[in-house]
């Protein structure tokens, strides 16, 4: 299994149009979108991103159509070329990189899932997904051996003979995430993985890459227009508006820190109940006062400790942290509380 | 008022000046390279006897049958198959075998030329807008320039017979595959080249396994075309020597014999309809993938 790797984004800017390079100054000097598109024709799609991914941790960048969102996520792999900045990932500059550095690093760092699955329709899934060891040079035996273990973990065994136009749209995301699993390289990239697909197969496919991940520990860069999703997959999100960056942080910062009315509004959607968890709504320890015998530990969702409120029958419990050390304490008007956001 | 009632042309004298000396030119340039150009074309008349002969030689049986496996092969439906068998036995019952062959060792020849050709010149023409714009308005001039015009040169050239018969039946056969190669590599979905490129493809591993595959149904399309085509060009290109069933047709036509005439003209058109369903049944089948099953 490849090492994770990390990768950092510095001062990245991309504008769309002819002679972006001399119009980077205006940029960097406050022109804006719109004036940037009324006086110049030229379209701002990326303004001076600075992100820090974490090896190994799923970072969700969110933002609706038109954000910029899938054209950060081209700079990692450098289908799109930036304007100006550096994209750095385990220390090295992708923007740098020569045509031959640059498919070495493409074969062997990262992978790519793609929302309209792209799969190859001549060939089949076990075609499909050997493609990028294929382009690697691996030989044949290697690539069905590496295939058809991927094929099973993503629940596809059987269907290994099967064309794309055979499957159903989330099989074929299945096999797109098997196509990329099989490079093993340690940054995946995932752009809009699940948005084309069905709510429930959207969930049950959220689920496959949380249980592949606890094994896998990729980089994994998740592209989502869906707060919910982004709030579920994400050990760290950012929000993206117009090019911009206008929040970055945990599932827990967004939801209970918003940083302006735009994210605000987009929070009030959610259900807080399985977001929240337990230390962030909890009432500090009262001192020289029996703790409640029931306990809930530190990162449980406020949903979990309603339920184990419910079935124990109690009316306030104990909120512990790992080592069973007593944190605060929890009753049902905390709960309603911090779920009504008050 | 003669300025407008007649149209101020070239003088006439300084006309057939002009005129002269281009045909005087070209009558030097054909006797100075005439030999040079027939020894540079003598593979390909190699190669055309060679195939004329497989035809003509080998036992009708054993050229039926391996018509019967193409076709089989080609379509893997048993009626065109049936067709074809109906079709050929026809034709040598009433006595065109020879011809038939003859034109069927032509037909091949031209359009593996047309494909060797053609298939790079349409890869090279969707890979540079700049190669397609020169080379379009060339296959334009190619497909609607009367086929006797520029069968002067390649006779004056190269005299009459098998290779300026090949010569002419190539450039009126081979734009469709141009044409139609450059025009399936353009249409290939850009997500798949995203894709090619995302998982480090190089430009031959995004050409030979994503483009190719991928506009593989249209360039069939286009070699579908090319048969049709080259077919048609059969009767004028018997007018320099080219056997095969054109040849009766023309006699046919100088000496009004109606019969002959309508017996090779369908035997023409018997082996066009077997042509045509064996490779569109083929085309059908290798893009049966491609077809949306679910929704």
């Amino acid at each position: 299994m490849a090492e994770p790797i990390g990768i950092q984004i510095r001062n990245l800017y991309k504008i769309f149009g002819n002679d972006a390079a001399s119009l980077i100054d205006k940029v960097r000097t406050g022109t804006t979108k719109t004036e940037l598109n009324d006086k110049y024709g030229a379209v701002l799609g990326l303004n001076n991103i600075n992100m820090d991914m974490a090896a190994g941790r799923i970072q969700v960048i969110m933002g609706l159509s038109g954000s910029g969102k899938s054209t950060l996520i081209r700079h990692i792999n450098r289908l799109i070329d930036p304007t100006a900045g550096e994209v750095l990932v385990g220390g090295e500059d992708v923007v740098k990189m020569s045509p031959e550095a640059l498919r070495e690093f493409r074969r062997h760092k990262t992978a790519m899932v793609f929302q309209k699955f792209a799969l190859l329709p001549n060939r089949n899934v076990l075609e499909n997904t050997g493609y990028g060891l294929e382009v690697q040079g691996i030989p044949r035996e290697k690539r069905i051996e590496t295939s058809m273990r991927w094929i099973e973990r993503v629940g596809l065994k059987g269907f290994e003979k099967k064309y794309p136009n055979q499957l159903s749209g989330g099989m074929q995301q299945r096999v797109g995430l098997a196509r990329a699993l099989s490079n093993d390289a340690p940054i995946l990239l995932m752009d809009e993985a699940f948005s084309a697909l069905d709510p429930l197969i959207r969930v049950d496919m959220q689920s496959v890459l949380l249980d592949l991940q606890k094994e896998i520990r990729k980089t994994v860069v998740f592209i989502t227009h869906d707060l919910d999703e982004a709030l579920r997959l994400g050990d760290s999100i950012a929000i993206l508006r117009d090019g911009e960056i206008i929040q970055q942080g945990t599932s827990q910062d967004i939801v209970l820190k918003p940083a302006d009315a735009y994210i605000a509004n987009f929070v009030r959607e959610v259900n807080r109940g399985r977001v929240i968890h337990v230390e962030a709504a909890m009432s500090p320890l009262v001192a020289d006062t029996a703790l409640p015998s029931g306990s809930v530990t530190e990162g449980t969702s406020l949903d979990d400790a309603m339920k184990h409120l419910v079935a124990s029958g109690a009316d306030r419990l104990t909120v512990t942290d790992a080592q069973n050390r007593p944190l605060g304490l929890l009753d049902s008007a905390t709960i309603v509380a911090a779920l009504v956001g008050i | 008022m003669e300025f407008l009632s007649k149209f101020p042309q070239m003088d006439d004298a300084l006309l057939r000046d002009l005129k002269k000396s281009i045909d005087e030119s070209f009558r030097g340039f054909t006797r100075a390279y005439g030999d040079g150009i027939e020894s540079f074309f003598e593979p390909l008349r190699l190669f055309l006897v060679y195939a004329e002969q497989f035809m003509t030689r080998t036992p009708w049986i054993v050229i039926f049958l391996l018509i019967m496996a193409i076709a089989w092969f080609g379509s893997r439906n048993w009626k065109i198959v049936v067709g074809a068998a109906a079709t050929l036995l026809l034709i040598g019952y009433f006595g065109m075998w020879d011809d038939t062959m003859k034109t069927i060792s032509m037909i091949f020849v031209c359009t593996v030329i047309s494909i060797a050709l053609g298939i790079p010149l349409g890869i090279a023409m969707s890979r540079w807008n700049r190669v397609q714009s020169v080379v379009n308005p060339i296959l334009d001039v190619m497909q609607t320039m009367p086929s006797f015009v520029y069968l002067i040169p390649v006779v004056m050239l190269l005299g009459i017979g098998k290779v300026p018969g090949l010569i002419a039946v190539v450039i009126y056969a081979m734009p469709p595959i141009i044409r139609l190669t450059n025009l399936g590599i353009r249409l290939v979905d850009a997500d798949m080249l995203e894709a090619a490129d995302a998982f480090g493809s190089n430009g031959w591993q995004r050409l030979s396994k994503v483009q190719l595959p991928l506009a593989l149904p249209t360039i069939m399309a286009g070699i579908n075309q090319t048969i049709m085509m080259a077919l048609a060009m059969v009767v004028i290109a018997s007018m320099i020597g080219v056997q095969g069933l054109g040849q009766p047709v023309l006699r046919a036509i100088s000496n009004q014999y109606f019969t002959l005439g309508m017996f090779n003209g369908f035997a023409i058109v018997g082996i066009a309809i077997i042509f045509d369903r064996v490779s569109q049944a083929f085309g059908k089948r290798l893009q049966k993938h491609t077809e949306v099953v679910h929704g």
